[in-house]
């Protein structure tokens, strides 16, 4: 079983000296620089045995300047956020999922690959590389996996305006 | 031109004597609208209901076309059976190029026709006859089986209404192959084909001053 999240989180935090988590439920957030290590421990942990990473994805929160412009209810964070998702299953233990978060800067969103830990990652974080334009640091092969090369920009942010097809040839679409 | 002298009841008159007139072009024509070989080809889920069309319940031998090419070469007809995204356009253009003339296109389904749902997303071509010039058109999301008949039916009527003269004198030809750009394939679509709409009322980025949710407001 799984431990409640309060729990999880002391237990990773315990096992691993400098690591500092908080919990928003249902998800746990880590820091970017102990990405790795956390997932290495969710892993290896002999309760946990999460050996399956069943999804990982990439969350666009817009700056709060562009949000409040389109006229949307909620603030957003002041200089806008990328947060990479993890959901984690254990297969050798049937059960999960554990959800994790990191949270990125928008602007240049930058984070240890998973593949090391999870070769599955590989096809994920292009994905996520390809529509969100987060950057793996240690990814093998990090390419455009759904769009061509070439293609301009990253088609999943919130902020991404596509082309005009109707435009006549000659005008900027 | 003794067939088109004589009037329909003479000639059904004629039949019940066993005397049968028919010309050149009525002949061929019945054999190659009841002939016609499609291209062994789909893109999502209408190829689905194109390949329950050609099963035993819908069955679409009964009209000569259960014979799907695997090869362009020699395959009569496309039916772009689903959404033509602009990753997937050069192909299409180049499958239909390498078909031998006469040939026929039926855009099968909303997103081959115009996009369909994924209209206003940013990688799905809005209608495939910004690229190769299609005969008939099967609206339906997917269209069933049946919608599927009724378009190679009027094909057929299509095939039908022409001499073959004059269809096997005009050539298709060959039609540019897109390349793939920043945005999206360049050209955008092929002006001989097909011209942007002066305005258009359901397209939401024709209308000149509609604010971009993404830019903040002046």
């Amino acid at each position: 079983m799984i431990p409640a999240l309060e729990e999880l989180k002391t237990q990773i935090e315990q096992a691993l000296e400098g690591v500092a988590l908080t919990v928003e439920a249902p998800a746990i957030i880590v820091q970017p620089k102990d990405l790795l290590k956390v997932l290495r421990f969710l892993k290896d942990a002999e309760k946990l045995q999460l050996d399956y990473l069943a999804n990982l994805t990439a969350i666009d929160y817009l700056p709060a300047a562009l949000l409040a412009a389109a006229g949307a209810a909620q603030a957003g964070p002041p200089e806008g956020r990328i947060d990479v998702v993890y959901h984690l299953y254990s297969m050798a233990q049937k059960h999960g999922p554990v959800v994790l978060k990191v949270k990125l800067p928008r602007a240049n969103p930058v984070l240890d690959s998973a593949v090391p830990v999870w070769r599955g990652a590989e096809y994920q974080e292009r994905e996520a590389y390809d529509l969100y334009g987060v950057k793996f640091s240690g990814h093998p092969d990090l390419r455009r996996i759904l769009m061509w090369e070439g293609f301009d920009g990253h088609p999943m942010r919130k902020d991404y305006v596509p082309e005009n097809q109707n435009a006549p040839l000659g005008n900027a679409a | 031109m003794l067939l088109m002298a004589a009037d329909e009841g003479l000639k059904s008159e004629l039949e019940k004597q066993g005397v049968y007139l028919t010309t050149w072009d009525h002949l061929v024509n019945w054999g190659r609208s009841s002939s016609i070989w499609p291209l062994q080809f789909g893109l999502a889920c209408c190829a689905i209901e194109m390949i329950s069309a050609a099963a035993s319940r819908y069955d679409i031998a009964r009209f000569g076309s259960e014979v799907f090419r695997a090869s362009p070469r020699q395959a009569d007809l496309m039916i772009v059976a689903g959404t033509v995204t602009k990753k997937m356009a050069p192909q299409v253009v180049r499958l239909y190029n390498q078909m031998g003339d006469p040939k026929y296109v039926i855009s099968m389904g909303a997103c081959a026709t115009s996009g369909g749902p994924f209209h206003r997303g940013y990688n799905v071509l809005k209608g495939v006859d910004r690229l190769i010039p299609v005969d008939v058109y099967i609206p339906g999301c997917p269209p069933t089986p049946e919608g599927l008949l009724e378009g190679l039916m009027n094909l057929q009527a299509r095939i039908k209404s022409r001499g073959f003269g004059a269809q096997m004198a005009e050539r298709k030809g060959e039609y540019a192959v897109p390349e793939l750009g920043k945005q999206g394939i360049e050209p955008r679509y092929n002006p001989e084909l097909w011209q942007p709409p002066a305005q258009h009322p359901f397209d939401y980025q024709r209308v000149p001053d509609a604010p971009n949710p993404a830019e903040p407001a002046k």
